[in-house]
């Protein structure tokens, strides 16, 4: 024991040594915590304890379980990916402890045979990767109902972005075999709720995928351990997670998710359902609400996606919208994925409105909010859109600009 | 891999039948026991009844503690379930069972996938009936003693059955 005590000390203060010699002057011979290369091993990272963004967390209702966190989009660098750990959350009705060597899934309904797949069986499968946002159709409502929200994390935190890996549902049902007849996928998650929507097959046989994995490994339980659905382009409630089964009909089911929620009231009282697209948006996330801002330069920073397809243009409006400059986009530009932007900026130190607008590949505008209040009106609900404004103060202070009665 | 086995490969690729071999079929019974899908038609609906009055019983006992005396929720904690018919086109919809929901078997199927919150798969099919009963009668869309069951349930009319339109989008023409 003695000996492998005094073992200990000496590679102690070896490391110690080794670490003064990049400091001019010496450092103390004392062995500071940092400088044992063995404490730096961690059998799985973390950040450094001096980062702090964090999920904001909002319940919706008393019960716990119901509610999400928001991706603090303003203190993270923009990009295709979201971290893990800070990938936004919608629950329903909390989050399932599944065991991946117990759960299965089972596709039945109008197909030749009802299967049941282990995570194992599904993992065999020739896998697939694809990068996409994920939104909730409920990203920015306060906006559209005049209550503006002070930060980004706020207004647009419920949007993220990750690398999926899975197999297609097509592959997947053709292992069982579709009958010709069938229109639709009821995909049903082992929640509390068993949340339950409806998917077109059209959806079901392109590019909609049965997943995984989440940024290299196993999804994170929040996001739907051990397997969820991923429909890239298409509203965050219908990407089922915990996913325990595959009903294949001829009808839509018309579950509670799909006409009691997540249809979109307009000015005649009628209701728009089945709105699954999550059409273009862009923000400014940095600056944004919240921070603050000295004279000089700045590269003004931000996120623009679409679900149907590659974002072509993001311009930036420095001067509240009396011009419009073209922003650099981040290549590649990948389709139905969050795509980052960037513009250079010398700030005068003079109030000033800066926002930004973007054009998908389909020729498809970002609209202005009033644009799209004088078609929707203000009950909608979901999949508000519109462009963003931050007012920028004398001071520094960035903040939400008002939105008139 | 063999000539063999390649030949079967291709051969089950061609049929269609399980191409890659994998999965289990799954029994008739393990189906019956998984699938709870509740179809606007009535498909799924198991057999049992109940009645607003039962489920006045029910409701009080399971229901009330959340959704409050009379189905009218607790506003900024728990949805009401009713009021708000007529409400959809002003400036402050209420959207509730009566007032929003276009299909009676949604009301049983959320019920019996969802609820109680934080006890749910609980109870029985009866008792599933005669809550959604109760909730329909205290909407004034049943009677009292109305007797809800897999034959009747689907023949209830909603009063914003017609109120849902298909998705219209792109519907903003936004100019620059």
């Amino acid at each position: 024991m003695a000996k492998s005590r005094r073992q200990f000390l000496a590679a102690s203060a070896g490391a110690a040594a080794l670490t003064s010699c990049g400091k001019p002057g010496g450092a103390p011979a004392a062995a500071a915590p940092e400088a044992s290369p063995a404490a730096n091993m961690r059998p799985y990272g973390e950040r450094s304890p001096l980062e702090k963004p964090l999920r904001a967390i909002r319940d919706l209702s008393a019960s716990s379980g119901t509610g999400s966190s928001r991706t603090p989009l303003g203190d993270l660098f923009p990009g295709w990916i979201t971290p893990s750990s800070l990938h936004f959350e919608r629950h329903h009705a909390g989050v399932p402890a599944l065991d991946p060597a117990t759960h299965t899934l089972l596709v039945h309904g109008l197909v030749e045979t009802p299967l049941v797949f282990t995570i194992d069986d599904i993992r065999r499968f020739p896998a697939v990767s694809r990068i996409c946002f994920l939104e909730c159709g409920g990203n920015n409502i306060g906006d559209q109902r005049g209550v503006p929200t002070p930060d980004v994390q706020q207004s647009h935190g419920l949007v993220s972005g990750a690398e999926w890996t899975g197999v297609p549902l097509r592959v997947l049902l053709q292992e069982s075999g579709v009958k010709p007849e069938a229109k639709w996928v009821i995909a049903e998650g082992a929640d509390n709720c068993r949340l339950a929507r409806s998917i077109p097959m059209e959806k079901v046989m392109s590019d909609a995928l049965l997943v995984y994995g989440q940024n290299g490994e196993a999804l994170r339980p929040e996001q739907g351990y051990p397997l969820r659905l991923i429909l890239p382009g298409f509203e965050g409630n219908m990407n089922v997670k915990w996913l325990r089964r595959l009903n294949v009909l001829d009808q839509p089911a018309m579950s509670s998710k799909e006409t009691a929620y997540y249809t979109e009231l307009r000015r005649d009282g009628k209701a728009e359902m089945f709105t699954f697209v999550m059409e273009a948006r862009s923000v400014i996330t940095r600056p944004s609400g919240g921070q603050k801002l000295k004279p000089g330069f700045h590269e003004i920073v931000g996120l623009a996606w679409s679900g149907r397809g590659k974002i072509e243009k993001v311009e930036v409006s420095l001067n509240g919208g009396q011009t419009w400059a073209v922003a650099t986009l981040r290549e590649p530009v990948l389709s139905q994925a969050l795509t980052a932007f960037r513009l250079p900026w010398i700030w005068d130190g003079q109030e000033t409105v800066i926002q930004c607008r973007c054009t998908d590949e389909t020729g498809y505008l970002q609209p202005t909010r009033e644009e799209l209040v004088a078609v929707r009106g203000l009950n909608s609900g979901y999949h508000y859109n519109a462009i963003k404004p931050w007012k920028v103060h004398a001071n520094g202070e960035v903040t939400h600009v008002s939105i008139p009665a | 891999m063999s000539r063999f086995l390649l030949s079967c490969l291709a051969l089950a690729t061609l049929l269609n039948a399980q191409p890659h071999g994998l999965g289990r079929p799954a029994t008739p019974e393990e189906v019956r026991a998984m699938d709870i899908t509740i179809l606007p038609d009535g498909t799924g609906l198991p057999a049992g009844k109940g009645t607003a009055v039962q489920g006045e019983v029910v409701f009080k006992s399971r229901c009330v503690v959340c959704h409050n005396e009379g189905g009218q929720g607790r506003p900024g904690a728990y949805p009401a379930l009713v009021g708000g018919i007529g409400s959809l086109a002003t400036a402050k919809p209420k959207k509730t069972v009566g007032s929003y929901w276009p299909y009676a078997t949604t009301v049983f199927d959320h019920i019996n996938r969802a609820m109680p919150f934080n006890t749910p798969h609980i109870l029985p099919p009866n008792d599933v009936y005669a809550v959604t009963a109760y909730i329909l009668f205290l909407n004034g869309i049943v009677q009292r003693n109305e007797e809800m069951n897999a034959q009747t349930l689907p023949k209830v009319v909603m009063p914003n059955r017609d109120g849902f339109v298909p998705d219209s989008r792109p519907d903003i023409k936004a100019k620059r």
